[in-house]
């Protein structure tokens, strides 16, 4: 019999103050009902002797420290698995919100999760292809990787997203990936342009979505990623599927994060952002990885707008320092109407090197890449000095530069939204532009790649 | 033991922050058991009845009224054979063994020993019975690792003549020597406890003579670190810090390494753990792996074990340190460290620092790197051991005035300065040359005028000389174009470029490439450097720059990183060929204009 206390002493923000318990525990499961027969859920956040200290996820609108009557449950806040959530729409708490019936579940798991052992860990290491040649060729995501999108509010994150979700294979396989989608405080319309687009591309079949909108409560939003990934990880390592997790906006699900530390008066980290936000973005994004022994694996691309476009910003910053590389969205990309406007120059991705070469995708990946960054870097350097002293003024080389980076943005970079390129596509437009440079400064490439691909390429124009 | 054994019960629970009464007795870093659940905690702040205990295991379903045992015992590691090849969390247990126990996944209240109970070594005695010994005196090898002799030592602070000594197969917790100190006697094995916290003692501390070799050139041949030294490495995502730590525990010239994963990234340990057993060691040719220790406590795994991990990781590398091996410790990041130490504190209601940090980070981070040094070790052999620890640090934004950073920078004589942009170029390792400083080359003078070469110093100078130049050229260059520049000022900008791309930028992911000896090292800079002398005076004589830049031999340059560390004689057919072609292009100059006189 789980004993009901109505001594809620205070109410501030979404947190609850109850006194008089006994027995509760910390990060227990917490159910206030109010007197019209409303439940909210919320859990424990710290207890003192007899009093818990509750947050609640739906907000306390309405509660009353006279009436509200407090349970706690016993167990973590957790979520019931089954096959069947394939397909589905559920709230951010994990409640059916298609209108379907509830799930049945084979198990029930705790949200919050447990550390993988870095022991049990497979690297991940096999190419994902994702139709993109700024991704493909230059950032390339692997099965198991964390890859953020940093973007900024304006920018099309919403079209490359749901564009990665629809296309991504491995090479090779026609495995498609299951998709685990959470939305956190984004709003109808975005919401709806993915269950949209998941619908019409059949993709809706292999995805289970969690959606918390901008106008639900915002402290639901700590819950959301982890309904969402308690779902991928079930997927993954019960089921043995490939799961594509896909999490925004993770900057909105931060922002609840500091409306709890400062309804606690907790001391503040930069720009309010709590001290533990590191910690605690953490026990998302480590949840993506493959095990030893276990088929399945979860590949995360959160996205992540960054305010006023400052990568610095606590949030870009700190998930950087987490996941395995990033996706920069770019502006002023976006404003010469270049789509995907990816920066690739900030971009990166960690895993790469293991993910292409010999065998993954094709020997030259590496070098060619790396020969298409430096040519770009330097190209948009002849860009600038271009402004300065006029394009006349520039050198032959750095004029072969200049236009190379123009090129590489508007073929390269830039591509339809249901434009699926595969890696060899990719590879052959790589080898294509740097004709445009003079071959001794095709230093990045060795002679005989050169050679091999680029005589290819010469002799398909020809 | 029974009067340290404190019995407690908790009152208060907050994230990895419990407290709890009835805790007068306990002693100030005490491990303490938490709940039934037997949690492993460590005692923090004392207040009247109440202690604050950080729990280095996840607390959720903890409560009031649970009990809270003291162990009496600081923090403490195990020492002995079977460290080298483990990987560890922040806590020395065994990720391997809790995987036999507890799955994939890290589930809660584990007790696994540092070192297996069961496996046998073989000891072989040297000391004899009958010598008079003292703390840090050898007793005897075990052969750990086909690189590491482990030395059996007297535990500090113990003495004695060895009543009994006997080679053979024994386990950790067997005897193998007994020595009678007066009325007491003390009986050995192969293992020995050392609280974390404590730095463990040695005779004294010496300056250091010797650079650690890294194969690094920007490192080696710019910024050495001496063997016994210590460096930061702070930069923003993304500059390759992670790289760069990888690389040192791949080639750095030492015995032994310890890395320590703190509060990183799970797939980067992974990393760590899938490539160095199939990395070659280049001195040996023995598997990577046979001289290293990981720890490894990843972000998500909880806070106060990475608060605790780069102090396991210190200890470890401070006993290897006394057998007088040379050890390097990497700690990634130490960011995370101060991270949670700040969370602690917090939590502790302490007045804040900086950025909220506690006021006691930059004397923590000082009393950390101050562990490191080259010393003479306990014993009465006056061996030499030295332990050089190497930092990275996270800024957020690539900030430098972040107060870890500055905590860092007070305390270590070498600075890697990692900077995005450079990044961004590809061009790695990303470490700024203006920027970055050590504060060994005088001590380290010596070694490399013996041991590599009397030019060594006169190179290095000469190379930063035109790399300073260049930077301050370059704006005025951009603005007015190179064509305005004199032929000696192209040509100084010409052989910076070399410097940065061909001797500078160094690939990693190269089989080559990723690590290059002091004498590659050396003709590298001194063909790059010997080619800008011969053209400045090839100008004298009315050589053009484009005539020079056109020499066939530039490729060569460009191409010598590549060269094989067994083809040696390649650069000297590279200067032979510099000569040849810059005097040609002289002798064609100075023909033509005595033919118009």
């Amino acid at each position: 019999m789980v004993k009901e206390y109505k001594t809620v002493q205070e109410v501030a923000g979404p947190l609850l103050l109850v006194g008089g318990v006994s027995g509760v525990k910390y990060e227990e499961l917490v159910e206030v009902e109010l007197p019209g027969g409303d439940v909210r859920r919320g859990k424990v956040l710290e207890v003192n002797e007899d009093t818990a200290l509750v947050q609640l996820f739906e907000g306390a609108t309405g509660v009353s420290v006279e009436s509200a009557r407090v349970r706690f449950l016993g167990k973590g806040l957790e979520l019931g698995l089954s096959r069947d959530m394939l397909g589905r729409v559920f709230d951010g708490l994990g409640g059916p919100k298609d209108g379907g019936p509830q799930i049945i579940p084979e198990v029930k798991r705790d949200v919050a999760g447990a550390p993988i052992n870095p022991w049990a860990r497979d690297y991940p290491n096999e190419f994902i292809q994702t139709g993109v040649s700024a991704i493909d060729g230059l950032n390339t995501l692997v099965r198991g990787q964390k890859l953020p999108i940093f973007s900024g509010f304006g920018l099309p994150h919403a079209e490359l997203v749901a564009q990665i979700a629809r296309q991504a294979t491995v090479r090779g396989t026609e495995e498609e990936f299951a998709v685990v989608f959470a939305a956190m405080g984004i709003t109808f319309e975005e919401a709806e342009y993915f269950i949209a687009d998941f619908r019409r591309t059949g993709a809706i079949d292999r995805a289970v979505l969690f959606v918390n909108l901008a106008s639900d409560p915002a402290i639901e939003r700590i819950a959301t990623p982890r309904m969402a990934l308690t779902a991928a990880e079930y997927l993954a390592f019960d089921l043995e599927m490939h799961v594509l997790v896909i999490l925004t906006d993770l900057t909105n699900y931060c922002e609840a994060l500091r409306e709890i530390s400062a309804a606690r008066k907790e001391v503040p980290g930069r720009r309010g952002y709590p001290g533990y936000l590191y910690t605690d973005l953490s026990t998302i994004y480590e949840r993506a990885g493959r095990i030893k022994g276990k088929k399945g694996s979860i590949t995360q691309i959160p996205v992540v707008s960054m305010p006023d476009d400052d990568k610095t910003h606590p949030i870009p910053d700190l998930t950087g320092y987490i996941t395995e590389g990033q996706i920069i969205l770019d502006r002023a990309l976006h404003r010469k109407g270049i789509y995907p406007p990816i920066n690739v120059l900030p971009s990166l991705s960690r895993l790469r090197d293991k993910g292409i070469g010999e065998g993954k995708t094709r020997e030259d990946h590496a070098n060619l890449a790396n020969q298409l960054f430096a040519g770009y870097a330097r190209g948009k350097e002849a860009q600038e000095l271009a402004v300065i002293l006029g394009e006349g003024a520039l050198s032959p080389e750095d004029k072969a530069f200049f236009k190379f980076a123009e090129v590489f943005e508007n073929r390269y970079v830039r591509q339809g939204q249901d434009e699926n390129r595969t890696i060899d596509e990719t590879l052959a437009l790589g080898w294509e532009l740097l004709e445009i440079l003079p071959k001794s400064e095709l230093k990045r490439v060795k002679p005989e790649q050169i050679e091999r691909y680029m005589k290819k390429t010469v002799a398909a124009g020809e | 033991m029974a009067e340290t054994r404190v019995q407690g019960t908790i009152r208060k629970v907050s994230g990895p922050l419990v407290v709890a009464d009835g805790m007068r007795k306990a002693r100030m870093f005490d491990v303490v058991l938490v709940s039934e659940k037997n949690l492993i905690g460590e005692i923090i702040e004392i207040k009247g009845d109440l202690a604050s205990i950080q729990v280095y295991e996840d607390t959720g379903g903890l409560g009031p009224g649970e009990p809270v045992v003291s162990t009496g015992e600081p923090l403490s590691v195990e020492l002995g054979p079977g460290i080298i090849e483990s990987i560890y969390d922040g806590i020395q247990r065994p990720l391997d063994k809790i995987e036999e126990i507890a799955g994939a996944l890290i589930t809660r209240g584990i007790s696994v020993p540092g070192l297996d109970r069961e496996k046998k070594w073989e000891f072989v005695a040297t000391a004899k019975v009958g010598d008079d010994v003292v703390g840090g005196d050898i007793l005897g090898t075990v052969r750990e690792s086909t690189l590491v002799d482990h030395k059996v030592m007297v535990p500090p602070r113990i003495k004695g003549k060895v009543t009994r000594i006997v080679s053979g197969s024994f386990t950790v917790e067997e005897t193998v020597a007994v020595l009678a100190d007066g009325g007491e006697t003390h009986d050995l094995t192969l293992m020995q406890r050392w609280p974390v916290r404590l730095p463990r003692p040695y005779k004294e501390r010496v300056n250091p003579v010797e650079p650690l070799v890294t194969g690094q050139r920007v490192i080696d041949a710019f910024f050495p670190i001496a063997k016994g030294g210590t460096a930061c490495v702070p930069g923003p995502f993304g500059a390759g810090k992670t790289v760069i730590q990888h690389q040192l525990a791949k080639w750095a010239d030492a015995e032994i390494v310890i890395f320590v994963g703190c509060g990183e990234r799970g797939n980067e340990m992974t990393d760590v753990l899938l490539e160095f057993p199939e990395l070659k060691d280049p001195r040996s040719g023995e598997p990577l792996m046979k001289r290293t220790v990981l720890v490894a406590n990843t972000s998500n795994m909880p806070v106060a074990a990475r608060e605790a991990s780069i102090y396991t990781g210190i200890t470890i590398a401070e006993y290897f340190r006394d057998m007088g091996y040379s050890v390097a410790l990497m700690a990634d990041s130490t960011s995370r460290w101060a991270e949670a130490l700040r969370e602690m504190s917090g939590r502790l209601e302490e007045m804040p620092g900086e950025e909220g940090y506690p006021a006691y980070l930059p004397a923590r981070a000082a009393q950390f790197y101050e562990r490191a040094g080259r010393v003479k070790c306990l014993g009465t052999d006056d061996r030499i051991g030295a332990l050089s620890a190497i930092g990275a640090v996270s800024p957020p934004g690539g900030d430098l005035s972040d107060p870890v950073v500055q905590a860092s920078l007070k305390v270590v004589k070498v600075f890697w300065s990692l900077e995005d942009w450079l990044a961004y170029e590809r061009h790695f390792p990303a470490i700024n040359w203006l920027t970055s400083y050590s504060l060994y080359h005088e001590s380290l003078a010596e070694y490399f005028r013996t041991e590599v070469s009397e030019e060594w110093e006169g190179l290095r100078q000469e190379s930063m000389r035109i790399l300073q130049q260049e930077a301050e050229l370059k704006e005025i260059a951009r603005l007015v174009g190179t064509d305005a520049l004199s032929d000696r000022d192209r040509l100084m900008l010409a052989t910076a470029k070399s410097l940065r791309e061909d001797f500078l930028h160094q690939n990693a992911f190269d089989d080559v490439d990723t690590y290059t000896s002091f004498p590659k090292q050396f003709k590298m800079l001194s063909n790059i450097i010997g080619f800008d002398r011969l053209s400045r005076d090839a100008l004298e004589q009315g050589v053009t720059t484009e005539e020079l830049f056109a020499l066939p031999v530039q490729e060569n340059l460009v191409r010598s990183r590549y060269v094989p560390e067994s083809q040696m004689e390649e650069f000297d057919a590279i200067w032979g060929r510099i000569e040849q072609q810059v005097r040609e292009l002289v002798e064609k100059r100075v023909g033509a204009e005595e033919v118009a006189a």
